[in-house]
């Protein structure tokens, strides 16, 4: 068998692992459009603020693609798949034949239209060519007054990541609240006032145009489109996303699809969406890696949850936020109000409903978080547990004994082992 | 692969595992010095629940979340022990939101710390596991 893969970060290098956990022979030819190696796409706000380099934020070691038997074409793009005849054409003029496909061509930025826009020169954040752009730039003009479309995460993480190197940041956005895709209202307050005790300015729930304030730079980061494209001509089902199922598949029997390019089924509301975060990239590549050498794998569906920092702060969160609330820390609505404080409040915000956690919201308050994933992605009842002992933090205790047991016990009897032996 | 396993109805509560494993990685000969007055920075951690106690630590998964969610790259299982490299490690904390057991947490080094087994660090061996003093974690 031999297999392409189209893109070359999180959710190939899934498939190329899921691949190599059936097949170690068939030769894996990988297109990526951009002329790096793997590295870690969220790693390049990190990589300007001076906390990573160009090596350590290698997503896999440098002997990656030779010590897996595979090709990797870099700096060339793909521009069609010939479902028919199983081919794949490149944009300099090869054509290559695949026996399986997976498309991981992951996500664009996503540009509306914003008034006077054209007139500027403007940078977006998505790839490690953009921030070495961006560095340039800030490198190039001292002193720069910023300013930023967008205050999600990427244009939250881009503002971190030139924080230092420029003078002035102001972030606008049409939403009333910061990270709105991630956060509740509460939670929000919170995170938008920590940033501007660091002194980064706001204006939400703004229809504004670039005419409308004095910058240097300009950056848009107004949120991310699957990549669908190359796909378009293949017959496949797109909606948002390039539809897949459980088993990564399309609806062609040969060509899989995985990560940010997908729309695939929520493990939590069981909906069709796109869940653009790299956890989901990879799982949904190796799942597509194992099937398309011909093992069986399936993935629960796409889980969202959210592991992000700004300036010291974690934000910890999954699920949805539907149900009751149950919390607890030190941030109160009027605490935000208060920018010499905020920094060191806490929050930890539980959502309930049905006897099932649905999801949650941790603000510098997350030991052992995964275990609440768990219950979200395993919808678990917890109505045994009491809001106390479930704010609490969390442990096995939350499981039941018999699945504690399991993950914890030595099932087969311990021959010439006694309570007490140590003590001896 | 060798796996710790624990025995809850063996385990005293006496939380010696949480701090001889604190010790172990804090690269301090002495003991004293490791721990007096300091944060107990353990990779292990003894849950109770009314009678019953037990004590967690990394379960080396055949199919570790962490590993799978790590945005860096900084997970890896090597051997059968999950490891971390503390250097590309950016401390962004989806492993401690991706591992079902929490076995991982946050380090005072801004990375994530788990259980390695003791291959990195001083003790050699699981060092949980040789000074439990009823047995109640082995290594099999
Ligand atoms: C600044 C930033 C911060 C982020 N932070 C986080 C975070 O903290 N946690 C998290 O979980 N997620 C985060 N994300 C999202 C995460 O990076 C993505 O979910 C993940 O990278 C998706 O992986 P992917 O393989 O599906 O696609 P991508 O990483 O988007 O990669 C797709 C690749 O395919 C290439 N490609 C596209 N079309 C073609 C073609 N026709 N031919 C050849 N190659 C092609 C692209 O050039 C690209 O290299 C962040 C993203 C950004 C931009
Ligand atoms: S840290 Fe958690 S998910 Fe990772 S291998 Fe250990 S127990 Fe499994
Ligand atoms: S905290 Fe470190 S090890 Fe954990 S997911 Fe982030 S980069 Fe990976």
């Amino acid at each position: 068998m031999n297999y392409v893969i189209i893109g070359n970060s999180a959710a190939a290098v899934g498939g190329i692992e899921g691949i190599r956990r059936v097949d170690r022979e068939g030769l894996i030819t990988i297109v990526g459009e951009e002329p790096y190696h793997v590295y870690g796409r969220p790693l390049i706000s990190y990589l300007l603020e001076g906390k990573t380099d160009a090596e350590r934020m290698k997503y896999r070691p440098g002997d990656f693609y030779e010590k897996n038997g595979c090709e990797l074409k870099k700096g060339v793009a793909a521009v069609k798949i010939d479902a028919k005849k199983k081919t794949v054409a490149l944009e300099n003029g090869e054509v290559m034949p695949y026996g399986r496909l997976l498309i991981a061509t992951g996500a664009r930025p996503f540009v509306p239209r914003i008034r006077g826009l054209e007139k500027y020169e403007y940078h977006t954040f998505m790839t490690l060519g953009d921030a070495l752009k961006l560095k340039a730039k800030t490198d190039a003009v001292k002193n720069a007054k910023v300013l930023i479309f967008g205050a999600g995460l990427i244009g939250l993480k881009c503002a971190e990541a030139i924080y230092k190197r420029v003078s002035e940041i102001t972030v606008v956005d049409m939403a009333d609240r910061v990270l709105p895709s991630i956060l509740d209202a509460e939670s929000s307050a919170l995170i938008k006032a920590h940033l501007e005790s660091r002194g980064i300015k706001f204006l939400l729930s703004a229809d504004v145009s670039p005419d409308d304030f004095q910058f240097d730079i300009l950056c848009v980061c107004t949120g991310v489109t699957p990549e669908t494209a190359v796909a378009k001509d293949a017959g496949l089902e797109i909606g948002r996303g390039i539809f897949i199922d459980k088993n990564s598949r399309t609806g062609d029997p040969y060509i899989y699809a995985a990560g940010d390019c997908t729309e695939s089924f929520s493990a939590v509301t069981g909906r069709r969406g796109v869940t653009p975060i790299l956890p989901n990239a990879y799982i949904q590549g190796e799942t597509a890696g194992i099937n398309m050498a011909g093992g069986s794998a399936e993935y629960d569906g796409a889980m969202p949850m959210n592991a992000i920092g700004f300036f010291g702060k974690h934000i910890l969160t999954a699920g949805i936020y539907e149900g009751e609330e149950i919390k607890r820390g030190s941030f109160a609505a009027a605490s935000a109000s208060d920018l010499s404080s905020v920094s060191a409040c806490t929050l930890k915000k539980l959502f309930v409903k049905d006897g099932g956690l649905k999801g949650f919201i941790f603000i510098d308050d997350f030991k052992r978080a995964g275990i609440y994933t768990a219950l979200v992605r395993e919808r678990r009842d917890i109505s045994g547990l009491d809001a106390d002992a479930l704010i609490e933090n969390a442990g096995l205790n939350f499981y039941p004994k018999e699945f504690r047991d399991e993950v914890l016990k030595r099932r087969e009897s311990r021959q010439g082992i006694y309570a007490g032996e140590n003590l001896l | 692969m060798k796996k710790i396993y624990v025995q809850e109805e063996w385990c005293l509560k006496c939380r010696l595992c949480e701090y001889i494993c604190a010790y172990a990685n804090s690269g301090f000969k002495d003991i004293a010095a490791a721990l007096k007055d300091k944060p107990i920075n353990t990779r292990i951690t003894v849950e109770e629940s009314g009678r019953i106690s037990y004590a967690v630590s990394c379960r080396h998964c055949d199919e570790p979340s962490c590993v799978k969610s790590c945005i860096s790259g900084a997970l890896e299982k090597v051997d059968g022990v999950v490891k971390i490299d503390k250097d590309k490690c950016v401390g962004c904390f989806t492993c401690v939101l991706a591992c079902p057991y929490g076995a991982i947490a946050a380090g005072e080094d801004g990375a994530a710390m788990k259980c390695e087994l003791c291959v990195e660090n001083s003790g050699g061996s699981p060092m949980c596991v040789k000074y439990c003093p009823n047995r109640a974690i082995i290594l099999e």
